[in-house]
């Protein structure tokens, strides 16, 4: 047995460390540590409740929107107050923007690059790969950059900036959407629609959609040249390398659905758990058991959960919390989105191989092209001249929740309010459950259980395996721990 | 073709959320890899682009360090991490068993730049609010104190202190063009303003070019989110007072924060992150908010504002709690000759 540690990862957006325990080859137990600590919830504690407006989208620069609308919902539902029906449109169009734009960086700023490494150089494909998605000098990079800055042109419409606007409040957005400007958002949406039907995909986004099962996909494959298109490529790896058998995890899965119109999201909420449960918030828990927390005994639901910071605990490993879902872990994400909501061809993937380093990006990519078709649709459904934000007022004591599904999964927000000010503000970031150390129960986090069993090849000291499976769940690390 | 001066970069992140970067890949005409390549910018390493990870990162800071590899540019974004009790444990780098903050400034003494990108990076930023639980600080500031963790004695080789290319986050051409001016050894001490950002961009205020500024001139002023009137009086807006270019240059295309219709709260300020009241809402006393416009005498703005508030057409102060024009601007018949 061999103990390695690996680190720092970039490309995962923030600082990651994993300590691996490797037996002939291959990993026999993994440790998952967030190694940065800002204390955001501390930061919170007795500000004015809109404050948070400001102060929780720079959890995360790469998450910020989803932050914003986590914040504005809680705010929302502190107060009893329902965004108006183009407040909805515009939040799930400024959402979306950066959800697609966060999946769109992932892949080829941060995913992708690893297959263009030495390791790879006597594979078949290698000079396709290397030629495209080399860090920095793939072909790739100089045309994925203008489309997705020109995509986010949005963000300058509809949000004033990105990342870190206020535009997204309880009530709805701060700007107003005219005839002209509903005008120049499908133009935008048109242009990244070509850029994803010609690099990414090679295909319309209508028939990447469609593809409703494995023989569909394999068939699709089968049709098209190795270097058709970006996903074709990918394919092709994933076949080569069986990425399918990589990077397992529990297999249970959880959204807590996402783009909400009148109240009901399009994106279906729930658990899967062997099959799909309704999700309950309240069964939600943070264990502090292995993190470097303390004052706090059981775990907590997070409107009574509690964060201070303790680098003296003995056993800790990480600055991150352990959630979990009536004591169990969950792998939350774009996987996780699409087999809630039912996509037949994830569904068949995960019932043939689980939760693993393909599905997981297929997931992604296959989201894409559902996502921009929906934003083709709300733009339309926009009415110029109907307000976009109502207003409310805040109790001076009451409590709210908000929910959102960030590109990598699922954000809560829970918010407390007494004598007018934050009491307590806990926030449970999507990589909090993907990258969680262990819990009372001696349960390993999603990533843990992931890495278990990754095969090392010829002289890594650094294991390129594991870069892909850490990769795979498109981690946030400044938002995990925040 | 311009000269290229092959000046090596490095980019480090400690206690900040990445959102600089991220911004910097909104960059346009042309895109950020084109960007540096033409100011013949080697990225030694970056967090968001570059391949190499675990200790090939750790063997290039080693060689920087024993002068192996030589360091033109250091960029630090997110703040320097003190916490707990001084030790620096908030924020040890990877693999290293190390706090970040003795890597930083080990490197910072090595290059012949360094840079803060953003906010955090130059006074500590968001992540020195409240409590400041991180005993986070800038680069060489500590919210507007000089000293930081380099100390306000601090100048690189060519003089220049730490370059803090403050805001929250940065627009990607404040960083792009200061960067560019360095490959060609054009940026001066001169060219800094007191809190070491460059005067490019802090030598204008938000307020020029708002697209408010004619409810802004007759104090017809916004009462709630996505009204369209002045947001000084009631909703907290700054941008008569922040020293930042955000409606000349503009953001994402076409946007800045006002044209998104919410306040400017002044991000590329030390402190910004206590204002010392909600953000959305202007402090005032006896109806008068207590902030300013840059440069305007009290009793001038006082006399002004009655009067342009007395003067003010009814087509801005109807449109002015509207969330779109309501009343068009008269159309004056031609007079015939």
């Amino acid at each position: 047995m061999s103990r390695r540690i690996v680190g720092p990862f970039n490309r995962v957006e923030g600082d990651l460390e994993v300590e691996l325990d490797i037996q002939q080859g291959r990993v026999d137990s993994a440790r998952v540590s967030s190694s940065l600590y800002r204390g955001f919830e501390q930061i919170l504690q007795g500000k004015e409740p809109r404050d948070a407006l400001v102060y929780t989208p720079r959890i995360c620069g790469i998450c910020s929107v989803s932050q914003s609308v986590a914040a504005a919902r809680a705010l929302a539902d502190a107060q009893g107050l329902s965004a108006t029906p183009n407040g909805d449109l515009a939040m799930n169009l400024i959402l979306a923007n950066e959800n697609m734009a966060d999946h769109l960086t992932h892949f080829y700023l941060f995913f992708m690059p690893d297959f263009a490494r030495q390791t790879y150089s006597n594979e078949a494909w290698f000079p396709l790969i290397a030629e495209r998605f080399t860090a920095q000098r793939g072909s790739a990079i100089r045309e994925m950059l203008p489309a997705r800055a020109q995509f986010m042109h949005l963000m300058g419409l509809l949000a004033g900036k990105w990342p870190h606007s206020l535009a997204i409040q309880p009530g709805g957005t701060t700007r107003s959407v005219e005839m002209q400007e509903r005008a120049r958002i499908q133009a935008i949406l048109y242009g990244f629609r070509q850029f994803l039907q010609t690099r990414l995909f090679g295909d319309s986004l209508e028939h990447i959609v469609a593809l409703d099962s494995i023989q569909a996909l394999e068939q699709w494959r089968a049709d098209r040249a190795i270097d058709s298109s970006d996903f074709r490529l990918f394919l092709e790896l994933a076949d080569q390398l069986q990425l399918s058998r990589l990077g397992r995890a529990s297999d249970r899965f959880m959204s807590y659905g996402a783009y909400i119109l009148k109240g009901s999201p399009t994106f279906t909420q729930g658990v899967w758990d062997g099959g799909s449960q309704p999700l309950d918030t309240h069964a939600i828990t943070e264990d502090i058991s292995y993190s470097w927390m303390g004052h706090q005994k059981e775990p907590k639901h997070p409107f009574n959960g509690i964060t201070i910071p303790d680098a003296e605990i003995e056993q800790a490993y990480s600055w991150c919390k352990a959630p979990r879902l009536n004591g169990r872990v969950m792998e939350v994400g774009a996987l996780a989105r699409q087999q809630l909501d039912g996509h037949p061809l994830i569904r068949e993937l995960v019932i043939h191989s689980g939760g693993n380093v393909q599905n997981r990006v297929i997931a992604r990519l296959l989201e894409i092209a559902r996502v921009v078709m929906l934003m083709e649709a709300w733009v339309r459904a926009i009415k110029p001249k109907e307000p976009f934000c109502i207003q409310g007022a805040i109790p001076d004591e009451t409590q709210g929740c908000g929910l959102v599904e960030a590109a990598r999964g699922s954000l809560g927000h829970w918010l407390k309010i007494k004598r007018g000010r934050i009491l307590n503000y806990q926030i449970v970031a999507p990589t909090t459950w993907n990258f969680s150390p262990r819990d009372n129960q001696n349960q390993p986090g999603a990533l843990e259980l992931a890495l278990q069993g990754a095969q090392t090849r010829e002289g890594e000291t650094e294991p390129v395996s594991v870069q892909h499976i850490v990769r795979s769940f498109d981690p946030c690390m400044v938002c995990t721990v925040h | 073709m311009a000269e290229r001066s092959g000046l090596n970069l490095l980019w480090l992140q400690s206690g900040g959320c990445g959102g600089c970067s991220l911004s910097m890949l909104c960059a346009e005409g042309p895109d950020l890899v084109t960007l540096f390549e033409s100011a013949g910018i080697n990225l030694l390493w970056h967090p968001s682009l570059s391949e190499a990870s675990g200790w090939e990162l750790i063997e290039l800071l080693e060689k920087i360090i024993s002068e192996e590899v030589s360091l033109d540019i250091l960029c630090l974004e997110g703040s320097v991490v003190r916490g707990p009790n001084g030790s620096g444990l908030f924020h040890r780098l990877s693999g290293t068993g190390k706090p970040m903050r003795e890597w930083i400034e080990k490197l910072a003494r090595m290059a012949r730049h360094v840079v803060a990108v953003g906010s955090c990076a130059a006074y500590g930023g968001i992540t020195a609010a409240g409590n400041n639980p991180s005993e986070a600080c800038g680069l060489q500031y500590e919210d507007q104190l000089p000293g930081g963790l380099l100390g306000s004695d601090f100048r690189d080789s060519s003089g220049l202190p730490v370059i803090n290319i403050a805001g929250c986050p940065v627009h990607p051409n404040w960083v792009t063009e200061t960067l560019v001016q360095m490959a060609f050894r054009e940026l001066q001490a001169g060219d800094l303003d007191e809190w070491g950002r460059p005067r490019s961009y802090v030598d204008h205020l938000v307020h020029h070019g708002c697209t408010r500024n004619e409810y802004y001139e007759y104090k017809a002023s916004a009462k709630k989110p996505s009204d369209l009137g002045c947001m000084m009086e009631h909703m907290g807006c700054l941008g008569t007072q922040a020293h930042a270019d955000c409606n000349t240059r503009l953001w994402n295309g076409e946007g800045s924060c006002l044209r998104g219709g919410y306040a400017c709260i002044n991000c590329t300020a030390p402190g910004f992150e206590e204002p010392g009241h909600a953000f959305t809402q202007t402090p005032k006393i006896a109806g008068i908010p207590i902030g300013l416009p840059t440069d305007m005498p009290k009793a001038w703005f006082v006399a002004l504002a009655s009067l342009s508030k007395a003067a003010t057409p009814t087509r801005l102060k109807e449109n002015a709690v509207a969330d779109h024009i309501r009343v068009p601007p008269t159309r004056r018949r031609l007079k015939k000759k």
